[in-house]
C-alpha cells in the first residue's frame, strides 16, 4: 500500500564527522498511525528526528515523504509539504506571546482563512492556550507550555508531526492529558511519529513502535506486541522478566 | 540666559544628538540580538552613510550653506536623500555580512567579531584615501529658522532631525513588533534552532537585521552631517563608541533599550559638557559604559541576547 505511507526512512547512515550515529534504519509512518521510537541514550534518537526535519543530512540512504526523496530539502521545504516537529523540552519563544508563538508556527503559510479555521481548531483543543494566548509564552507552566508547543506544530497544517519527548518534565496528569490530545489529533488524520521516554504510556497509544539500540533498528512491530515482548518489559517499562516454571 | 534656561537648551541639543546615537545604536542592538555578535563594522558604514548623504545632497545641486530651499522642495530633496543614502548604506550592510561574516558563521569563539574590526578598518582608510584626509563641508540647506520658546532657541533643522528619527525609530519599532519578517527576527534571537524548525530561513532573518541597522546608521551619519555641517573619515569611531555604550546601556539586544539609551547618552553628552566641561564628556560616557557592565551588565531595560543551550 505505498500511498498510504507518508514518512520512509530506507537505509538511512548518518554522521557527525567521524562518528556514524545511524546505521542503516528503516522507518515506515502510515497516513493514520502514531509510530513510537523507543531507546536509550546514544541511540540515535535525537538524530532520527533530526533527520526528519532536515538538520541533519544522511550520508547513505534516503528519507522519503509522500514518496518524493527529501534528502536534500531544507527544513522550511519540509515544513511547508507537511513535516512540523513539537522539540524536545517544548522550545517557545520565552518573550513572545502564546499567540505569536501560534503564528511561528504557521510561518511558511500564507495568512488567510485558512489560518483562523486552524487557530480556532487549536483553541478548541486546548481553551486553556486560548484564556493564555496574550500572555509571554515563558511565564506559562511546563504544561500549558507542552500544549502551545503542539498546538504551534497544529498551525503548520501537518500530515506529519514529530515530537520529540512530549511528555518530558511534565506532571502526571499533564502527561495523560498530553497523552490524550495526541490520539485526538491523530484521529483528525495526523499522523505521529514520536520519541518517548515513558514507552509505557507511549506503547498504549501507539499504533506501531521501532527499538533503537547504537543506531540500529532491534525490534519493530505494533505497539500491543511490543509491550508484550519480555525484552522490553525489561528495558523499557521498568518490568524484571520473571521466569516461568 | 538664565540657569533654567541654559539648562533646557542643552536638553534641545541633546535631543538632538541622541536621536543620531538612537538610531545608530539600533544597529548594534539588532545584530547583536540574533548573532551575539558586535559588529564594529557598523562604526564606519555609519561614516560612508555620512559621505553617501553628502554626495547624494551634492547631486540634488545642494552646495555649501548658500542654496536654499523651502517648502517642498526642501521636504522632497531631504527625503529623497534620505532614502537613497539609507538604501546604499543598507546594500553595503548587507555586503559585509554576506561576504565577510557569513563564512564565518559556524566558527566559534571572536573569529567574527575581529572580521568586523577587520572589515571596519577597510572602510576606513578607503574613505581616508579617497579623500585626502580631508573633511568635507555639508550642505546646509534649510533655512536658518529659529523658534524661540522662553528663553530657549529650537532651530528648525534640529526640528527635523527630530522627526525623521522619531518616524524611523517608530517604523522600526512596527516592523519588529507586527510583521511577519520582524517576528522572524525575534523568535531567531530568542532561540535560533527553534525558529529554523519552524521554517524561519535565518539566513534571509540575519540579512534583513543588517539591512536594517545599517540603513539606520546611514540616515545616522546623515543626521551627524547636517548636524555638525561637516564629514570626515574619522567621525565614525568616536560617535560608535558613544552609540555602542547607548545600546549597553539600554540592555543589548533589546529595540526599546537603544532608543532610551541613544537619547540618554545624547544628553548625558551635552548636559555634561555644559556643566563639566567638553572635553570630559567621553570620560563620562565611558564610565557610564563601565558601570553599567559591571553593574547592571543587562543595561537598563534587560539584555536581550540569543539563548543558547
Amino acid at each position: 500500500m505505498p500511498e498510504e505511507t507518508l514518512l520512509e526512512f530506507a537505509g538511512v547512515h548518518t554522521h557527525y564527522g567521524d562518528l556514524h550515529v545511524l546505521k542503516g534504519v528503516d522507518y515506515t509512518v502510515a497516513r493514520d498511525d502514531i509510530v513510537v521510537l523507543l531507546g536509550g541514550n546514544a541511540s540515535g534518537k535525537s538524530t532520527t528526528m533530526k533527520t526528519i526535519m532536515g538538520t541533519v543530512t544522511p550520508s547513505k540512504g534516503e528519507v522519503r515523504f509522500r514518496g518524493a526523496p527529501i534528502n536534500r530539502l531544507s527544513t522550511s521545504e519540509r515544513v511547508k509539504r507537511g513535516i512540523a516537529p513539537v522539540l524536545e523540552a517544548r522550545r517557545l519563544f520565552p518573550r513572545m506571546t502564546v499567540y505569536e508563538n501560534l503564528e511561528m508556527g504557521a510561518y511558511t503559510r500564507k495568512r488567510g482563512p485558512d489560518f483562523d479555521e486552524d487557530l480556532e481548531r487549536v483553541y478548541a483543543l486546548f481553551p486553556r492556550v486560548k484564556e493564555r494566548r496574550q500572555q509571554l509564552a515563558g511565564t506559562l507552566s511546563g504544561g500549558e507550555q507542552q500544549m502551545v508547543a503542539i498546538g504551534r506544530a497544529l498551525m503548520a497544517r501537518p500530515a506529519l508531526i514529530c515530537m520529540d519527548e512530549p511528555s518530558m518534565g511534565l506532571s502526571p496528569r499533564f502527561v495523560e492529558i498530553v497523552f490524550g490530545i495526541i490520539q485526538t489529533i491523530n484521529r483528525q488524520g495526523v499522523a505521529i511519529f514520536m520519541v518517548e521516554q515513558n514507552a509505557h504510556m507511549a506503547l498504549q497509544i501507539a499504533s506501531r513502535g521501532y527499538v533503537l539500540q547504537t543506531g540500529r533498528v532491534v525490534l519493530s512491530g505494533p505497539a500491543a506486541d511490543l509491550a508484550a515482548n519480555p525484552a522490553i518489559r525489561e528495558a523499557y517499562l521498568g518490568e524484571l522478566q520473571v521466569e516461568d516454571s | 540666559m538664565t540657569g533654567t534656561a541654559v539648562f533646557l537648551q542643552q536638553l534641545v541639543n541633546g535631543l538632538s544628538l541622541g536621536a543620531m546615537y538612537a538610531l545608530l545604536a539600533l544597529g548594534f542592538t539588532l545584530v547583536y540580538g540574533i548573532l551575539e555578535l558586535i559588529n564594529f563594522a557598523h562604526f564606519n558604514v555609519f561614516m560612508v552613510g555620512a559621505f553617501v548623504g553628502l554626495i547624494v545632497l551634492q547631486s540634488f545641486g545642494l552646495q555649501g550653506q548658500t542654496v536654499l530651499l523651502h517648502g517642498a522642495p526642501l521636504v522632497l530633496a531631504l527625503l529623497a536623500s534620505l532614502a537613497v543614502t539609507m538604501l546604499a548604506s543598507g546594500v553595503l550592510g548587507v555586503l559585509i555580512e554576506r561576504y565577510t561574516l557569513r563564512p564565518m558563521r559556524n566558527v566559534r569563539g571572536p573569529m567574527a567579531m575581529i572580521t568586523t574590526i577587520g572589515v571596519s578598518y577597510i572602510l576606513f582608510n578607503l574613505v581616508l584615501l579617497l579623500t585626502n584626509a580631508q573633511a568635507l563641508n555639508y550642505p546646509d540647506p534649510m533655512p536658518s529658522v529659529d523658534y524661540h520658546l522662553g528663553g530657549v532657541t529650537i532651530r528648525l533643522k534640529a526640528v527635523i532631525i527630530w522627526v525623521v528619527a522619531a518616524v524611523l525609530m517608530w517604523g522600526l519599532n512596527l516592523f519588529v513588533r507586527r510583521s511577519r519578517l520582524g517576528k522572524a527576527m525575534r523568535a531567531v534571537a530568542q532561540d535560533a534552532e527553534a525558529a529554523r524548525m519552524m521554517g524561519v530561513e535565518v539566513d534571509q532573518v540575519v540579512m534583513i537585521a543588517f539591512f536594517a541597522g545599517s540603513a539606520l546608521a546611514g540616515a545616522a551619519g546623515m543626521i551627524f552631517g547636517l548636524y555638525y555641517n561637516f564629514t570626515q573619515y574619522s567621525i565614525g569611531y568616536t560617535a560608535g563608541l558613544r552609540a555602542f555604550t547607548a545600546a549597553v546601556l539600554g540592555g543589548i539586544g533589546n529595540v526599546p533599550g537603544a532608543m532610551v539609551g541613544g537619547l540618554l547618552i545624547g544628553l548625558i553628552e551635552t548636559i555634561g559638557s555644559q556643566y563639566i566641561a567638553a572635553k570630559w564628556a567621553d570620560v563620562i560616557i565611558f564610565s557610564i559604559l563601565i558601570f553599567t557592565l559591571v553593574f547592571r551588565p543587562a543595561g537598563l531595560l534587560g539584555a536581550q541576547s540569543p539563548n543558547r543551550s
